[in-house]
């Protein structure tokens, strides 16, 4: 984590780049028009809460920032570059699948499902993107795992499949195995929807440790709980458009728009 | 299950004091009368076997007949080449068939359509007869020959079953590849791993937990279909046991020669597929299921424990 943070140190002037800005995002699929342009911008070490009901294109909105979903319309820029194409005086060119798979390495994404690799172990889920992407050794590649493991309070567990892991536990090797190829940006789409209410509070601890050490998140929540505490910023989403944005503390506790109210007196 | 009814039971009688339940059981009636007609047929079957005129005496005598190891080792042979051809091209249509290129998944399925829509048999003798439309098979400087040079029984035999195979083995494998959970292929790409890495690491070996089992059946097909390329002249098993059993006047007693030692091998190759089932079971289920010897284990020190032998 601390490599994540010299990184933008290193670079001062990186700092007043956003690590992800969006202008007028559209999304369809078919005919139902799912993001119906989309400004934001997340500053760098900032944690930035997507919020809103379901279907109202957040998880879209995440999925388009590492390229799992393709833009329609706008553009969308992740630390200053481009996700998805490379422009050339006027013309955008679609990147080949090696280049968004390079640059996907920098993005870290933590899933609802938590999308474990089954047929591995959690340590071997942990050491192999940077293993099989990253070409490290097996030796170090393992080493950094157990500290990742560790971090994140799963040591004792590194030789368990995941299927032999409760959910929260599953939810945490996989936020190891993003942080494992040492992204500048972690992407979390409803972390802890799918977990057990009584292991919500372990995933929880874990991103708010890493929000401390400046890690840039977006995060899809619907914990307004951590919203509040941990989060630099909160975007409302309805219907794909951004209904009302600033901090969580002024959103959550005095929404100014009537859709903001009547979702926050529903989930809270 | 004794363990359950012995906790239960500790548990219960203390506290409870109730009286255990002894009742008389319903009697099944039925089952002694079904159990009884099945043994009696059973016997009257084995009986009529063993007042036929067979030569039993015959069968050990040419068991381990050098022809008949032979045929054993051609017919094996024949099997393990005929599923490399038939896996390798299996998974190759199978891509193909799933690529979003439409003249590859259609050439693909042209390919299943017609060799999984004609007989074995009738491709055989098709590959063996290519010689009226090809004279000659010619790769520039490489090679020429005649057809009928080139395609020697073996190549025909490989060429028939193996092709065949490959039909079924790309639908096999098609539905191994589309079991696999599209969030695997998501986690791995936003992993900033490339198409085929996320292939071959993530999607594969997971897809092998439903390849495998109805490739141990097709591998055990296989081996069965094998006694079909007697017709194209290539000596197996099946034709040497009947060369034999025409030679030595016991034509009868070789088949069941024949279908002993098929049943051998299919036997053999049945526990080798357990093995390759557990072994791509790992992950998917907490515990993997004990293998015959660790049961074998299992049972004895059980037996032996209470005796206070292993202590």
């Amino acid at each position: 984590m601390s490599d994540a943070l010299n990184k933008t140190q290193d670079t001062p002037p990186r700092d007043s780049v956003a690590m992800v800005k969006a202008e007028g995002v559209h999304k369809s699929f078919g005919h139902l028009e799912v993001l119906k342009g989309i400004d934001l911008e997340v500053k760098p070490g900032e944690v930035f809460c997507l919020i809103g009901p379901s279907g109202s294109g957040k998880s879209t909105f995440l999925r388009c920032i590492n390229h799992l979903e393709q833009i329609n319309a706008g553009r969308l820029y992740v630390d200053g570059e481009l996700v998805g194409y490379r422009q050339q005086g006027e013309k955008l060119y679609e990147l080949r699948d090696r280049e968004v798979a390079m640059k996907r390495r920098d993005i870290g994404m933590v899933f609802q499902r938590f999308n474990l690799f089954p047929h591995m172990t959690a340590i071997e889920n942990v050491m192999e993107a940077p293993v099989q992407v990253k070409k490290q050794s097996k030796s170090q590649a393992r080493e950094r795992a157990m500290t990742l493991l560790e971090r994140v309070g799963l040591a004792d567990r590194a030789g368990h499949y995941p299927s032999q892991l409760s959910g929260g536990q599953q939810q945490r090797v996989a936020i190891a195995r993003a942080l494992a190829m040492d992204p500048k940006l972690m992407l979390f789409d409803e972390p802890t929807s799918a977990l057990d209410p009584e292991l919500v509070g372990d995933v929880l601890d874990v991103m708010r440790d890493l929000a401390e050490s400046g890690m840039t998140m977006v995060v899809v929540t619907h914990e307004m709980g951590f919203a509040r505490e941990v989060g630099d910023s909160l975007v409302f989403m309805d219907e794909g458009v951004v209904v009302e944005s600033g901090h969580p503390r002024d959103v959550l506790t005095n929404p100014q728009h009537e859709r903001t109210q009547s979702f926050l007196s529903k989930v809270l | 299950m004794t363990d359950t009814k012995n906790t239960a039971g500790e548990q219960d009688a203390p506290r409870a004091g109730a009286e255990a339940i002894k009742a008389i059981p319903v009697r099944h009636y039925g089952r002694y009368v079904s159990a009884v007609i099945a043994i009696g047929l059973l016997v009257a079957i084995v009986y009529a076997f063993g007042q036929g005129k067979i030569n039993w005496h015959a069968i050990p005598d040419y068991f381990f007949d050098h022809r008949i190891l032979t045929g054993v080792y051609k017919t094996l042979l024949l099997t393990v080449l005929s599923m490399v051809i038939g896996i390798v091209g299996g998974i190759v249509l199978a891509v193909m068939r799933l690529s979003k290129n439409p003249v590859t998944s259609s050439i693909s399925w042209f390919y299943i359509w017609f060799f999984r829509g004609t007989p074995v048999l009738v491709q055989l003798f098709l590959w063996f007869n290519l010689g009226l439309v090809f004279e000659y098979i010619n790769l520039g400087p490489i090679y020429k020959d005649y057809w009928s040079n080139f395609m020697t029984p073996l190549l025909t035999a490989l060429l028939g079953l193996g092709l065949n195979e490959a039909a079924y083995m790309a639908e096999i494998c098609r539905a191994g590849l589309l079991a696999v959970d599209e969030g695997q292929t998501e986690a791995a790409q936003a992993l900033g791993m490339g198409h085929g890495k996320t292939l071959r690491r993530v999607i594969i070996p997971q897809a092998m937990r439903v390849i495998v089992p109805p490739t141990g059946n097709e591998v055990i097909n296989m081996l069965k279909t094998t006694s079909l390329v007697a017709a194209v002249q290539y000596p197996e098993l099946f034709r040497y046991a009947q060369d034999i059993g025409q030679n030595s006047g016991a034509p009868v007693e070789m088949y069941f020669l024949a279908a002993a030692w098929y049943l051998i091998m299919t036997s053999i190759l049945s526990v080798g597929q357990y093995y390759v089932e557990r072994y791509y079971a790992r992950g998917s289920s907490r515990q993997l299921p004990p293998t015959p010897w660790q049961k074998v284990k299992a049972g004895v020190f059980s037996v032996r424990r209470p005796k206070g032998a292993v202590a």
